[in-house]
């Protein structure tokens, strides 16, 4: 890695800090709503929720399924997504995402969230404190990041990893986020995403599966022994994920109402449903029904019925769980078996996959009772359907391409790939010196 | 003196080491270890993995014994961690050619 590189950025945010101060001096922003302490309160519990989903549910849930040998390493890329793009959202990533309603990108009005104060709110979320709403957000950008990570376990330098993180929450996820969230051009089209099929899952996904193509297969894969350490650190990272869903799918509602509760009504039983899809299928196909397949089918519930958890009722939840757990476990045994990639925790077979489907059946299943006035394809408007199609499109394309630009770009910096000595030897002792006894 | 390399199926260490102290065999030294024989392995799936495991866990006893111990151990042995199946395991005889206490510097035959 070179020192210009790092200079550079520093010199950057400096930069922008100054920037930032100068336009916080006169008076902090008076926002135009009144927060609500119920909003507020459901809120804070649900950023709290979100948090746990990455440390340390994610962390446990991917650290569980690798090697041994790279088990800490794993759960190090988890952390590092957290705390360098929490900074990275503060600097500059929730302003570009959520400022103001250019149909491309925000605006720098918000870097360092200059001019929020105790009782500045966002048009979007106008019954809590910004502040509340820029860190609720934050969660989401974290985790999506860490998200990637899946993709290339077991083989990924850690400095790369990190020169990751940095590019890719800002180049990928902010213009994402902002489109469809954000007052951008997507939800404008009348995109419906609730709590993020597209600006999460879809597009963790296809970037894990760009990564994967990018950086090539695990050595020893297809041959090797590469069964997981401990499934059962997997299944206690389940658990922790579930749990922190309820935050992510029904804190997105951003108030303490009902279409908070019919999300984490829709969530859990898409869930549940999901489970019992994937575990009958792999039942009747393999003889055994694995708890891997069963917690897998629980996470493919879950990220499916991500877009689709505030709009639709609770039996289409069911369907849509349904649906998740057979086409994510078709897509995790089948799919990538013909395609020959190694997206080693199969991000792409089921938060990808999950996430485009979700969307999709979005447009399907939306109810306008439980919307607020947008009906989907059961209800006689198979216009929706289209609209979502075209959200999914252009998030693969941006993903897609965005995520195979920022990896060349830092592979010219760093290799993205560990030596294959240090891959033998595993991440934990090559990249941090540290081994699990 | 001889030492004794017993590997037999893990669940059958509690038996094996009963039948040895019964016929007053007190020390032994206890490895779990991976090994194969005639016994096939199993198969393990991931989702869409799926690996052939060859190596079987089994449990690997030393013991240390006078000479004219032998055949009575190997019989308790035996006779304590058979099943019949395949996969029984196999028991081993050496030769030592000193032997130490540390705590006393007894030798030979007096530091079994």
């Amino acid at each position: 890695m070179t020192n210009q590189g790092s200079r550079r950025k520093l010199t950057i945010s400096l930069s922008l800090t100054a920037a930032a101060s100068l336009a916080a001096a006169p008076a902090l922003a008076q926002g135009a709503g009144k927060i609500d302490a119920a909003d507020t309160a459901w809120m804070i519990s649900a950023t709290g929720l979100v948090l746990m989903m990455s440390v340390p549910g994610l962390a446990l849930f991917y650290a569980g399924m690798v090697r041994k040998k790279n088990v800490l390493a794993t759960m190090a890329q988890t952390i590092a997504a957290v705390i360098l793009g929490s900074l990275l959202w503060l600097a500059i990533g929730y302003s570009l995402a959520f400022d103001g309603t250019g149909a491309v990108i925000g605006t720098l009005n918000r870097v360092f969230l200059a001019g929020v104060g105790p009782t500045t709110t966002h048009p979007a979320a106008s019954t809590i404190p910004e502040a509340l709403f820029m860190l609720y957000q934050m969660t989401f950008a974290v985790i999506t990041v860490a998200l990637v990570a899946g993709s290339v376990a077991d083989r990924m330098r850690f400095s790369a990893f990190l020169w990751f993180v940095a590019g890719w929450l800002i180049l990928v996820y902010v213009p994402l986020a902002h489109w469809v969230w954000g007052g951008g051009f997507l939800g404008a089209a009348g995109l419906l995403d609730f709590a993020g099929g597209t600006v999460v899952h879809l597009n963790a996904g296809v970037a894990g599966l760009v990564a994967a193509y990018v950086m090539g297969a695990r050595k020893g894969y297809g041959t090797d022994n590469l069964a997981p350490y401990n499934l059962s650190l997997a299944i206690i990272g389940t658990g922790l994920l579930w749990v922190g869903w309820f935050g992510f799918n029904g804190g997105s509602a951003l108030a303490a109402n009902s279409r908070a509760v019919f999300a984490m009504l829709a969530t859990h039983l898409a869930a549940c449903a999901g489970a019992l899809a994937w575990m009958f299928l792999e039942w009747w196909t393999r003889r055994k029904p694995s708890v891997l397949g069963i917690i897998s089918g629980v996470v493919a519930g879950l990220g499916t019925i991500t877009p689709a958890s505030g709009f639709v009722l609770p039996w289409h939840a069911v369907v849509i769980g349904l649906i998740a757990g057979s086409v994510c476990f078709w897509a995790c045994t089948q799919l990538k078996l013909q395609l020959g990639y190694d997206d080693s925790l199969d991000v792409f077979g089921v938060h990808g996959m999950g996430g485009m489907l979700g969307t999709l059946l979005t447009g399907v299943f939306v109810t306008a009772g439980i919307s607020g006035g947008t009906s989907g394809l059961i209800e006689g408007n198979p216009m929706q359907v289209a609209i979502q199609a075209y959200g999914v499109v252009a998030t693969i394309v941006w993903a897609g391409l965005v995520t195979w630009g920022l990896l060349k770009a830092i592979d010219l910096l760093v290799p993205l790939r560990v030596s294959p000595q240090n891959e033998v030897e595993g991440l934990d002792i090559s990249q941090h010196g540290e081994a699990l006894q | 003196m001889k030492l004794v390399i017993a590997i037999i199926k893990p669940f059958k260490l509690d038996e094996v080491r009963d039948a040895l102290t019964a016929i007053g065999v007190h020390g032994m030294t206890v490895a779990e270890v991976k090994g194969y024989g005639r016994q096939k392995g199993h198969t393990e799936i991931y989702r869409g993995a799926e690996y052939a495991i060859n190596l079987l866990p089994k449990t690997r006893i030393e013991i240390a014994i006078p000479d004219d111990q032998t055949d009575r151990v190997i019989e308790a042995i035996t006779a304590a961690a058979k099943t019949g199946q395949i996969g029984d395991g196999k028991i081993f005889v050496t030769d030592i050619s000193r032997a130490v206490r540390i705590r006393t510097g007894e030798t030979d035959d007096s530091a079994l």
